[in-house]
C-alpha cells in the first residue's frame, strides 16, 4: 500500500446489526485505485451487508465512509453512483422484458428526454469495444445468457462512470470459460485505473484476481493479506476458523437397478418457451448423477418435471421401472422420491408451521401419525424427536416455527423428512446452496450416506467442485439439452466448462447400465 | 328512420360513452405500470362525478367542476398510494374499500342535488370544416364535447411518454421490477405515487364527464360499474394507451347499444351485455395466457421493501 495514496474508498469501523444479529461489527476496509480487492467469506459472513452500506442501500449504524480523501454520507443508491461507485448485484438488478439500452438508460442522468434507448445504444457501442464486452444493445435482456446479462450490469455501472465497481460473487453463473473472460476484462479495468472489490467464497478464483485479499467472518475482518503472500489453506483456515479437509472420503460405485429413467423429456418454462428439448438421463440406485450447467439451462424445469410440479409436453419418467410421466406429486412421493428443493424456504417447509410439523408433512395423513383424520401427536413427537437427534438438528424445541431455524437446520428438516422411509430416488437441487461450511459438510455426508444405503442421487448443482467430488458421473445441461455424460474421475474442469458454455461431447460414457 | 342516421347516432353515442372509459383506462394503466393495482377506480370515477356536478352548479363553469372532479379523483388515488406504497397494505383490499367509500360518500353528499339538471353543462363542440362533412362529420366532429379529443389526444401522449422517454423506462422499470429501480436510484414510492395520483386524476375527470357533459345531472350510482369496465379494459389494452382508445370505444358502443335494443331485446339482458363481455375477456386473456400475461408488469400487486429479493 503506498503511503499517502488517497484511497478510492475507505470503511472505517462500519457497525450495522439487524434484529438478531450483528452483520458487521468495527469492519474496516480500504480500496486503492487500479487494484482488484477481494472480500472472502463464507455465505453471511456480511460481506454483501458492507458493500450494500457502500452501495447506500443500507445507512450503517457506526462508522464513517470515505470516499477518494472525502468524508460521505450515503443515503440511497444515487449518492453512490454520483461518487463514481457501481455495483453488480449476484441477482442482476435488471428488467427482463426491457431491451439492453433501455436497461441501461433506466435513471441515467445526461440521457435525453425523447428515446433516450437510441443514444444510449450509441454510448454503448462504444464503451463496450472499449473494454471487450460484446453485448447488443437492442436485445431483451430475458433472451441474454448469464454472461451477457453481467456484461450488461459492468456497462451498467461504466457508463455511469464507476470508479469503483464491486462484483457481489461474479463467477455463480459463469461457466469457467466466461469467468476468464471477466478476468479480462477487471485487468483492463485496473489498467485504466478502476478499483475493483470482488466477493467471493472460492478460494482458487480470489487467489488468481486478487491483488489484495481481505478475509471475513461472522462480520468482522480476520485479515487482510497480498494474494502473492498466501495461499488456499491459509486463506481457507481464516475464512473457517479451523483447518478444512478438501476431500471427501467416498466409496467406490456400486450402480444397481435403474432409480430413474428418463427419455426424450420436453417441457417448457413459465413464459412458453422451451425449458426441455429432448433430455433423456438414467440413475441407477447407489450412484449420484451431477448435473452440471449454468442456471437457467433447464435445471428447475427438470426438476419440476421430476417430482410432479410441471407438465412434460413429450417424453417419458420411469422410476423403479414404474412409468410416472405426468403423475402427480404425492404419487411420485410414495413411489419412493425423495425431492430436496432449490427455494427450500418456499417449496421445502411450511414456515409457519412447527418443527415436528413440518418434518411429518409428507405423510401427515396415514398412520401412524393420522388415524379417523385425526392427528396422533404422540407418534408425531416421537418422530420427531428421533429425527432432531439423528439429522442433528439445532432448534429450540420441536414445537419452534421451523422459519426461525437458521438456513442450514432448516436444510438438515428438510432431508429428515424427504429422507425417512428409505427413498429409492432422490433428487437434490442446490442442496448446500448459501450455507457455512459446517452444514454444507454434514449435508454431504448426509447425501452420500444415503448413497451407500442404495439410493440413486439426482445432484443439481452449480457449484463444480461439488460436483466433482460428490458426483461418480456428471451430465452437463445446455439450453435444455444434455451436452454429455462424463465418469467424475475422468473429468477436467475445462472439459465440463465446455460443455457449459453448449459445445457437445460426442462419445457418450458410462450410459450404459 | 334510415340507416345512415341510425349509424350516426349509434357511433356518436358510442363515442361519447366510451369517452369515461377511455380516460378511466388510461389512469389505471399509468398506475398498474408502475405495479398498483387501483380498484378504486369506480370510487374515482363517483366521486368525480359527484364533486364535478355540485363545483359546476355552485361556481356556474363546467370547467371549474372538472377541475374539482380531477382534484378528488387525485386525492382519493392519493389515499390508496398512502395505504399500498407507504404502509404496504394490500392493494386489492385497499382498491375495494375505496370504491365502497367513494360509492357509499357521493351518495350521502349528493342527496340534496337528486334530480335538479345542471346549469352550466359542458357544450359540444363542433370541429370546423370537419363537422360539415357529410356522414362522416355528425357521426364524429359534431355532437363531441372536448373531452374526446383530448382523451384521445392524452392517450397519443400518455403511449409517448410510456414507450420513448426517460419517464416511461422509469415508470415501467419500477412497475417490473423496483428493486433494479431502487438500486439506480429511482425513487420507486416516489414514481408509484405520481402514477397512482394520475390515474386517480384521469379517473376523476371521467366521472365528471359523465355528470357535466354526458347526463348533466347528478344521480346516486351514476357511474354504473364503469370502473369495474375500466379494470378489464386495462388487461384487454395490453396495458397499452394506443389500445385503450380501441377497447374503450368498443365498450362506448356496447353501453350504447344496450340503450338501443331495448325495443327489441329483454333490457335486463341488454344492461348485462358490457360486464358480461368484460368477464369473457377477462377470461380470454387468462386462456391465452403465454400472450397476455407475458404483458402484465411483473411486479403488478406486490409493495416493495427494499432489500427482499
Amino acid at each position: 500500500m503506498a503511503e499517502g495514496a488517497r484511497e478510492a474508498v475507505l470503511l472505517r469501523n462500519i457497525t450495522k446489526s439487524f434484529p438478531g444479529v450483528v452483520a458487521n461489527d468495527r469492519v474496516t476496509f480500504d480500496l486503492q485505485p487500479g487494484e482488484v480487492h477481494a472480500l472472502l467469506g463464507e455465505n453471511g459472513a456480511g460481506k454483501t451487508t458492507l458493500m450494500n452500506v457502500l452501495y447506500g442501500l443500507y445507512r450503517p449504524d457506526e462508522g464513517e465512509i470515505w470516499v477518494r480523501g472525502r468524508r460521505v454520507h450515503l443515503r440511497s443508491p444515487r449518492d453512490a453512483i454520483d461518487l463514481g461507485i457501481g455495483m453488480v448485484h449476484q441477482h442482476f438488478k435488471l428488467v427482463a422484458p426491457h431491451g439492453v439500452a433501455e436497461n441501461v438508460a433506466l435513471g441515467l442522468s445526461g440521457t435525453p428526454f425523447w428515446a433516450p434507448a437510441r443514444t444510449v445504444g450509441r454510448q454503448l457501442k462504444e464503451l463496450s469495444e472499449r473494454y471487450g464486452l460484446p453485448v447488443d444493445p437492442d436485445r431483451r435482456v430475458w433472451e441474454l445468457s448469464a454472461g451477457e446479462q453481467q456484461r450488461v450490469e459492468i456497462l451498467k455501472a461504466l457508463i455511469r462512470g464507476a470508479q469503483v465497481l464491486i462484483l457481489d460473487e461474479p463467477t455463480s453463473v459463469l461457466t469457467p470459460q466466461e469467468a476468464g473472460e471477466l478476468f479480462k476484462v477487471l485487468g483492463r479495468m485496473k489498467a485504466e485505473g478502476h478499483g475493483v472489490i470482488f466477493i467471493s467464497h472460492k478460494l482458487d478464483e480470489v487467489l488468481s484476481v486478487a491483488d489484495r485479499i481481505t478475509v471475513m467472518r461472522r462480520g468482522r475482518v480476520v485479515g487482510t493479506v497480498r494474494a502473492e503472500e498466501t495461499d488456499k489453506a491459509a486463506l481457507a483456515r481464516m475464512m473457517v476458523g479451523r483447518e478444512v479437509v478438501f476431500r471427501l472420503t467416498k466409496k467406490a460405485c456400486q450402480p444397481g437397478e435403474a432409480a430413474l429413467v428418463v427419455e426424450d423429456l420436453h417441457a417448457r418454462t413459465d413464459r412458453g418457451t422451451p425449458a426441455l428439448r429432448g433430455i433423456s438421463l438414467a440413475v441407477c440406485r447407489g450412484e449420484i448423477l451431477g448435473l452440471a450447467g449454468v442456471a437457467g439451462n433447464g435445471q428447475r424445469e427438470l426438476v419440476e418435471v421430476l417430482t410432479g410440479l410441471r407438465r412434460p409436453e413429450r417424453g417419458r419418467v420411469a422410476i423403479l421401472g414404474q412409468d410416472l410421466t405426468r403423475a402427480s406429486a404425492r404419487r411420485i412421493a410414495d413411489a419412493g422420491v425423495a425431492h430436496v428443493p432449490e427455494e427450500r424456504i418456499r417449496l421445502g417447509i411450511v414456515p409457519g408451521l412447527s418443527v415436528e410439523e413440518n418434518l411429518i408433512l409428507k405423510k401427515h395423513h396415514r398412520p401412524p401419525f393420522c388415524r379417523a383424520g385425526g392427528l396422533r401427536l404422540a407418534a408425531v413427537r416421537q418422530f420427531a424427536g428421533r429425527a432432531i437427534e439423528e439429522y442433528r438438528i439445532m432448534t429450540p424445541g420441536p414445537r419452534t416455527p421451523a422459519k426461525l431455524l437458521s438456513g442450514g437446520n432448516i436444510q438438515k428438516l428438510i432431508l429428515a423428512r424427504e429422507l425417512s422411509g428409505n427413498p429409492a430416488l432422490v433428487i437434490a437441487a442446490h442442496p448446500t446452496y448459501g450455507l457455512d461450511v459446517g452444514a454444507t459438510e454434514q449435508i454431504r455426508e448426509i447425501l452420500l450416506r444415503q448413497r451407500e444405503a442404495g439410493a440413486g442421487i439426482l445432484l443439481v448443482s452449480e457449484d463444480l467442485e461439488e460436483i466433482m467430488e460428490l458426483a461418480d458421473r456428471i451430465a452437463v445441461l445446455f439450453r435444455g439439452e444434455i451436452m454429455g455424460t462424463v465418469l467424475a474421475g475422468e473429468a477436467t474442469l475445462e472439459e465440463i466448462g465446455l460443455m457449459m458454455a453448449g459445445e457437445r461431447r460426442t462419445v457418450a460414457v458410462g450410459e450404459e447400465r | 328512420m334510415d340507416w345512415t342516421s341510425w349509424l350516426v347516432g349509434t357511433v356518436s353515442r358510442a363515442l361519447a360513452f366510451g369517452v369515461p372509459l377511455l380516460w378511466g383506462t388510461l389512469g389505471e394503466i399509468y398506475a398498474e405500470r408502475s405495479g398498483v393495482v387501483n380498484l378504486g377506480v369506480e370510487g374515482m370515477m363517483i366521486l368525480g362525478a359527484y364533486a364535478g356536478f355540485a363545483v359546476a352548479q355552485t361556481l356556474g363553469h363546467p370547467g371549474w367542476g372538472l377541475l374539482a372532479a380531477a382534484g378528488v379523483g387525485a386525492l382519493a388515488a392519493l389515499w390508496h398510494a398512502f395505504l399500498t406504497v407507504t404502509l404496504r397494505a394490500n392493494q386489492y383490499v385497499s382498491g375495494l374499500a375505496l370504491t365502497l367509500f367513494g360509492l357509499g360518500l357521493a351518495g350521502l353528499l349528493g342527496r340534496g342535488w337528486e334530480g335538479r339538471p345542471l346549469r352550466a353543462p359542458l357544450g359540444a363542440v363542433a370541429v370546423p370544416v370537419l363537422s360539415d362533412v357529410p356522414v362522416l362529420g355528425p357521426m364524429l366532429f359534431r355532437d363531441q364535447t372536448i373531452l374526446t379529443y383530448l382523451g384521445l389526444l392524452l392517450a397519443v401522449v400518455l403511449w409517448v411518454v410510456l414507450f420513448r422517454t426517460r419517464w416511461g423506462i422509469a415508470i415501467r422499470s419500477v412497475g417490473e421490477s423496483p428493486a433494479t429501480a431502487d438500486s439506480l436510484g429511482i425513487s420507486v414510492a416516489r414514481v408509484r405515487y405520481l402514477c397512482v395520483a394520475l390515474g386517480g386524476v384521469l379517473a376523476g375527470v371521467g366521472g365528471g364527464y359523465l355528470s357535466v357533459a354526458y347526463r348533466p345531472a347528478w344521480t346516486e350510482g351514476m357511474t354504473a360499474g364503469m370502473g369495474w369496465i375500466v379494470i378489464a379494459l386495462t388487461i384487454f389494452s395490453a396495458w397499452d394507451p394506443l389500445q385503450a382508445i380501441w377497447g374503450a370505444f368498443f365498450f362506448g358502443a356496447l353501453y350504447h347499444l344496450s340503450f338501443r335494443l331495448q325495443a327489441y331485446v329483454s333490457p335486463e339482458l341488454l344492461k348485462m351485455m358490457p360486464y358480461a363481455f368484460a368477464i369473457l375477456v377477462l377470461a380470454a386473456s387468462g386462456f391465452g395466457r403465454a400472450r397476455w400475461r407475458a404483458r402484465a408488469p411483473g411486479a403488478l400487486g406486490v409493495p416493495y421493501v427494499r432489500g427482499e429479493r
